[in-house]
């Protein structure tokens, strides 16, 4: 599910609540967390230009998923750290929400991608990183910036803007993905258990990618509406200030 | 403060548009809460006092239906906010309909209705005793569930949103369809170490049934003159409930241990997931319950655990 982290101000700045009572993160976390930032900035902008230069080299979107697959499962894989972050409390993000969203990025790097290779040259895909490529750059800049309490308006606009078209998007890039995969999980039954066994299980894959793509339809808009929601409360506020000078 | 002689005036404002809903004059001064509920239903019918939430505070908790209006941090002009808590639900109805479902759904696997697995393995039965086994037991369960619904259990509450038991049978029923369809499948296949395995989980359910019964009872015992209060469970003659030297909930200890000898009498993964995830669920259940008792009794045994003796 194309992702931007819910939260009220990113995971800069961020109060532990203990007991009621608000703490500033320690020195320790903050240096971690704008390390962690900055490493993931500089990672998936890397990325973004390894595609740029290879289109502009070889003309055509083909191959391009080979090419920058290495540095792309790195990074990504990489971003689990997020839920460990929110789990020990120095990101006030929900566990769970920030679960499903990383869960979602893996499950397509490694469970659709990777593992079909047949559709590694389906325009989807190139949807797909193009939409995830801006969105982390944006989103782990502003993480930065926030942890460094010197937040350029800019960036607070570009991450309360472009989710408006990247999202829906990158939702669409992953769908067509899915179900370009479809008849290649059906023929090669892939990641499937049949009966009879002495577990007495069975698991579909193909199945279970139908109801994946199912399952976008009531998850995507309460996603986009939290966005937009946040989008209201970060912006609005930030206009009544102006209007206030 | 009230407290002296004289009426009450009672002012009952909507919890979010702080609107007044109704102004009730002449209240007595020990007018319990449930009384200013029929009130209430009175001037609004289709809001009967099971879905009336009234509170002191708009945010706050819902006051029970025994508290006395002048025993309450009010003038004698109270105010009190209303808040719909939307259709409800008896408990007993909740239950019995989430007990009844899975009990009915297993029997169609069961007995291989046609829908499930083709026309050719239609009313066939299965060659492994096992799952004749398993059948037995699973509805010995949910029919010991209803008896102990109907004959057995006090319920501190009466009622729970509407919406919530449409929530609770998908996840019942559709667990109970999940797990039938594997352990009446005609591809199924016997726990690997045969008869050795299938006796042992038997006894275990057996134990564990007579635990979970024993527990219900007891606790039955504690509320038998209709009192709604709660008191210290404590271990009596039957060695069943023993359990309690060691936890406070030893009902889903029983349980859980209900579930797993279902897992290894039937050898089935679902069963094992669905097992898996009523552990968590009454891990939690028990958690609350364990803090609930801590805080109403400064007297509770404090070397007990929740559900697990020792562990958790």
């Amino acid at each position: 599910m194309a992702p931007s982290e819910e939260d009220g101000g990113g995971n800069g700045a961020v109060e532990e609540k203990e007991k009621g009572k608000k703490r500033k993160l320690g020195a320790l976390a903050t240096a971690w967390l704008i390390f962690y930032n900055v490493a993931m900035t500089a990672g998936w902008l890397v990325l973004g230009i390894a595609m740029v230069r290879f289109y502009i080299q070889k003309g055509t979107h083909r191959g391009l998923f080979r090419s920058v697959q290495k540095t792309l499962k790195f990074f990504q894989t990489f971003a689990l750290l997020e839920v460990v972050h929110c789990a020990v409390g120095i990101v006030r993000t929900s566990v769970l929400v920030t679960g499903v969203q990383v869960s979602s990025r893996i499950f397509m790097v490694w469970f659709i991608a990777h593992s079909i290779k047949q559709i590694q040259n389906e325009e989807s895909v190139i949807l797909f990183l193009v939409v995830w490529t801006v969105t982390e750059i944006t989103r782990y800049s502003f993480y930065t910036f926030n942890l460094l309490n010197h937040l350029p308006y800019f960036i607070k606009w570009a991450r309360y803007n472009f989710f408006i078209i990247l999202y829906p998007a990158g939702v669409a890039g992953e769908l067509l993905t899915i179900y370009a995969a479809l008849p290649y999980v059906k023929k090669t039954g892939m990641f499937s258990l049949r009966l009879p066994n002495k577990y007495n299980v069975s698991f579909d894959y193909y199945y279970f990618l139908i109801i994946v793509m199912f399952s976008y339809v009531p998850l995507f808009p309460q996603l986009y509406f939290h966005m937009l929601r946040q989008r209201r409360r970060v912006l609005h506020g930030e206009v009544i200030v102006e209007k206030d000078d | 403060m009230g407290g002296r002689a004289g009426f009450f005036e009672v002012e009952i404002l909507d919890w979010e548009t702080k609107k007044q809903l109704c102004f009730l004059d002449k209240v007595e001064p020990n007018a319990t809460i449930r009384e200013i509920r029929l009130m209430f239903h009175k001037l609004y019918p289709r809001w009967y006092p099971a879905r009336q939430s009234i509170k002191l505070d708009p945010k706050g908790k819902s006051l029970r239906d025994e508290e006395i209006l002048q025993h309450l941090p009010v003038g004698t002009t109270a105010t009190l906010y209303f808040k719909d808590l939307g259709p409800q639900i008896g408990w007993t109805t909740v239950f019995l309909i989430e007990y009844t479902g899975p009990l009915f759904i297993y029997f169609l696997f069961y007995f291989r209705m046609t829908f499930v697995y083709g026309l050719d393995e239609r009313f066939t039965s299965s060659p492994h005793p096992v799952v004749n086994l398993a059948c037995i037991c699973h509805s010995f369960h949910y029919i010991k569930r209803l008896i102990e619904t109907v004959f057995v259990h006090r319920f501190s509450r009466g009622t729970m949103p509407l919406r919530k038991i449409v929530k609770n049978c998908f996840y019942y029923w559709g667990f109970a369809a999940w797990l039938a369809y594997y352990i009446n499948h005609p591809l199924y296949t016997p726990p690997s170490y045969g008869k050795k395995q299938i006796n042992f989980a038997v006894i275990m359910f057996l134990l564990c049934e007579a635990g979970n019964f024993s527990i219900h009872v007891a606790l039955s015992d504690l509320r038998r003159n209709g009192s709604k209060t709660r008191k210290i469970p404590y271990p009596t003659k039957n060695p069943f409930t023993w359990l309690f030297f060691f936890v406070s909930c030893p009902n889903y200890t029983y349980e859980v241990g209900t579930w797993i000898s279902f897992t290894i009498m039937t050898q089935c993964v679902p069963v094992g997931l669905f097992t898996l995830l009523c552990f968590i669920q009454m891990t939690i259940w028990a958690k609350d319950k364990h803090c609930t008792y801590l805080r109403e009794f400064k007297d509770y045994p404090s070397h007990r655990t929740p559900i697990i003796p020792f562990l958790l």
